[in-house]
């Protein structure tokens, strides 16, 4: 394969006095930013929830179009504009399911090639190598929608592998993968890093993940400026408290690990009968009628947490929205105990009104947007206030704006609360999703994977409150791939094995 | 290595004939099919066609429950057709039966039988022609031998992918609704704006959904000015003449039977 080699050169990255701001947003994102990166740097983008790290990989990947914002000065790869470079940096981003754009695995590597004019004889050699690189060896012609979310993500970096590029970003890589799936995706960028001389920008917040491999560490601050800016053990001397600060995760976060310790040294909760009970319970979708887990008998207690783990596709999503009365089970049943179902018409919850599950039952969907139901951020928290009490009297009502207030301030949506739900960043959206479904006080909290995105600082508060959650006596049920969360909290751990419907399709090779 | 990829469709994973032939063949015989049956609305020509459809369907190489149930809504749809023919189609030749505003004819007898036959003679080869087309093989011989412009058929293919997405947010979009609290309310008003505001809600989410999807075609280079190769050549083979000839000869043969036995009779006169 020596002629399939992927020689190209490194790119040499930088921004003179490079501002933007979102045409909807009153701050600027950067205001004169200057930045080397010099060919074949290795360099890990740090910086809290909402500081622009996502922007900035956008511009330097030039798909930041100029009609979204106001741009002066420039971002260039090697002297031309990152825009005019097409072809020469590549992206992946987060989300593994809407960058997949053909229907095989082949086409989609060949994408990039094709449209970069590439000749058919040297496409396909190009497409091959790049998969070998990315460890994904499957038949060209299988159907990318049968990947999982951890090949979904290596299948898009083997599309920008096979463009040559002389510098690669990747935005938040791992963000929506299992602990399997991150590790798919690291081994195959420190492959490729091995097998190319390409400039590769990594934006994260997992930090651990990638510290041994990066040459070079770039901290933002919260205003768009250069924190901190060298090799991985300088950017942390003697700057510690400062980054934890900033909401940085560090690879020993030691202020993190004394909020689990103290959270998690708790003495053990007085036993009570639970809230929520399941046997036998066989959970899938009634379509395929196909069962992603069974045999599931579980009791949801007060004054706990109940934390649920395993790989992707083993079913967690479909047995937390059982729990939560919205999907009916194919076997067994759910039910609630008499003081949870007490003023309803039956023990199921999944035969209550929908009025009926607010209080009783709050769920935290995984993708926030499905849930946004209103245009501004405060409305959002009404909501559900207003479905309970439809004739309210203003004295409730004035009761209503101020728990939203509350939680608003608690969850640091403060400052947003006139924002469109759907403009926050998906740190932002995760923690309004979580106040929607605290404004009725549900006395049972079903939550899937709600410290997604969150920064250090914010993931701490999101903690706290659990936790504080959890000592007011509500039981609180959540699907993670967060092993910080479960160390921190879980008082009950119930591991789901992997899909037995669909294997992965590695395996049925 | 070989530079030519024949691809097996992935939509139904199945190595049949009909698989290999171009896409473009698969439609203009559909096509030429339906332009001759549409042309007239006799029972002769379509039940001829018919007859030679049924002959052809065990070599297309589809297990018959997959056929049975890519056919299934047009066989349950085309009798449909002809009952409403049936009770309220023209009058014409001796009344048979008449109860209120219906009554059925002679006329609307044969009529009805013609309309049932014509509706699957159609419906059949376009169904089970566009079954077995792979999209990405249609885009490639639209944009290749047809020379749309690739940047059209390209964008159309990636979004035909975004559909099976967008029934997974519409089940979600349901079960938050209901989470929310507002998934209450009986009658048909209740209902009517539920359905409206969560159909608004589908289509911001698909609009986002495709603006990251635009985004990561654009960072593939899609839309630059560089002029545009194919991974896969797209080729029209004698093959592909010989099966576009046997769908003319086909409407052919239900056409000059019809002619010959003097059932035809032209629409538009």
């Amino acid at each position: 394969m020596t002629p399939n080699t992927a020689s190209t050169a490194g790119a040499h990255v930088s921004a003179r006095g490079w501002s933007w701001r979102y045409g909807s947003r009153a701050r600027p994102t950067f205001t004169h930013l200057d930045l080397e990166i010099l060919p074949g740097e290795r360099v890990l983008l740090l910086g809290a929830s909402g500081s622009g790290k996502s922007t900035l990989a956008a511009g330097l990947a030039g798909v930041l179009g100029e009609d979204e914002g106001h741009e002066r000065g420039q971002l260039l790869l090697d002297g031309v504009s990152s825009r005019a470079a097409r072809g020469r940096v590549g992206l992946v981003l987060q989300d593994p399911e809407n960058q997949v754009i053909l229907h095989r695995i082949g086409d989609d590597v060949a994408f990039g090639c094709e449209n970069l004019g590439i000749p058919q004889a040297e496409i396909w050699p190009r497409v091959r190598h790049a998969l070998a690189a990315v460890g994904l060896n499957l038949p060209l012609d299988r159907s990318t929608s049968q990947l999982s979310g951890g090949q979904k993500q290596r299948l898009a970096l083997a599309g920008v592998l096979a463009m040559r590029p002389g510098l690669i970003v990747l935005d938040e890589p791992t963000a929506n993968l299992d602990p399997a799936g991150v590790h798919e995706i690291r081994a195959a960028v420190e492959a490729v890093a091995r097998d190319t001389d390409a400039t590769l920008v990594i934006v994260e917040h997992r930090v651990d993940v990638w510290w041994d491999l990066v040459t070079r560490v770039i901290v933002l601050d919260s205003d768009g400026t250069v924190l901190r800016d060298g090799s991985p053990a300088e950017v942390l001397e003697g700057a510690r408290d400062r980054l934890t600060d900033a909401g940085i995760w560090l690879p020993e976060p030691s202020a993190l690990n004394l909020i689990v310790t103290t959270i998690a040294s708790r003495p053990p909760p007085p036993f009570d009968s639970p809230l929520l009970q399941t046997t036998m319970l066989a959970v899938g979708h009634s379509a395929t009628a196909q069962a992603a887990a069974s045999d599931l008998s579980l009791a949801v207690q007060p004054a706990q947490v109940h934390a649920i783990v395993g790989p992707n596709g083993a079913g967690k999503s479909t047995l937390a929205l059982t729990l939560a009365g919205l999907l009916a089970p194919l076997a067994g049943s759910v039910t609630a105990a008499d003081r949870l179902a007490a003023g309803t018409r039956h023990p199921e919850p999944l035969r209550w009104r929908s009025r009926e599950l607010l209080t009783r039952i709050g769920m935290v969907f995984q993708s926030p947007e499905h849930q946004f139901l209103t245009g501004t951020v405060r409305d959002e928290l009404l909501v559900g206030p207003r479905a309970l009490n439809r004739r309210a009297t203003s004295q409730i009502q004035d009761a209503h704006h101020r728990r939203a207030d509350e939680l608003l301030e608690r969850l640091h949506l403060s400052h947003l609360s006139g924002a469109h739900p759907f403009t926050l960043s998906g740190g932002e959206k995760r923690r309004l999703s979580v106040a929607t479904a605290l404004a009725t006080a549900p006395r049972v909290l079903i939550l899937d994977e709600p410290t997604f995105g969150q920064d250090a600082r914010t993931w701490a508060e999101l903690v706290a409150l659990f936790a504080e959650l959890r000592s007011e006596g509500h039981a609180l049920v959540t699907v993670t791939h967060d092993e910080r969360l479960v160390a921190a909290l879980a008082d009950v751990t119930t591991s789901l094995g992997r899909d037995r419907g669909l294997p992965r399709a590695e395996e049925v090779l | 290595m070989s530079t030519e990829i024949h691809s097996p469709s992935t939509m139904l994973n199945s190595n049949g004939p009909l698989a290999a032939v171009n896409p473009l063949a698969k439609f203009v015989a559909a096509a030429v099919i339906g332009v001759v049956l549409l042309l007239s609305l006799d029972w002769v020509s379509a039940l001829i066609a018919l007859g030679l459809e049924l002959l052809l369907l065990p070599f297309v190489g589809v297990a018959p429950r997959k056929l049975w149930r890519m056919l299934a809504p047009i066989i349950i749809a085309a009798p449909f057709a002809g009952l409403s023919t049936l009770l309220f189609g023209r009058a014409g030749g001796d009344l048979l039966w008449q109860a209120g505003p219906w009554h059925i004819t002679t006329a609307s007898v044969s009529l009805a039988i013609a309309i049932t036959l014509r509706v699957l003679a159609i419906g059949l080869p376009g169904i089970v022609l566009f079954a077995t087309t792979d999209p990405t093989d249609l885009a490639d011989a639209l944009a290749q031998l047809w020379r749309l412009p690739s940047r059209f058929v390209i964008g159309a293919l990636a979004a035909v992918r975004m559909v099976s997405l967008m029934a997974e947010d519409w089940r979600m979009l349901s079960l938050a609704r209901r989470a929310r609290g507002v998934g209450d309310g009986q009658g048909p008003l209740a209902a009517f704006t539920r359905l409206f505001s969560q159909g608004f809600a589908l289509l911001v989410l698909s609009v986002r959904r495709g603006s990251v999807l635009a985004t990561a075609m654009e960072a593939r280079a899609f839309g630059s000015d560089i002029p545009r190769t194919w991974a896969r050549t797209s080729v029209f083979t004698s093959r592909d003449a010989a099966f576009v000839g046997a769908g003319v000869l086909l409407a052919g043969l239900a056409l000059a039977t019809s002619l010959l036995s003097g059932a035809w009779n032209f629409v538009v006169s």
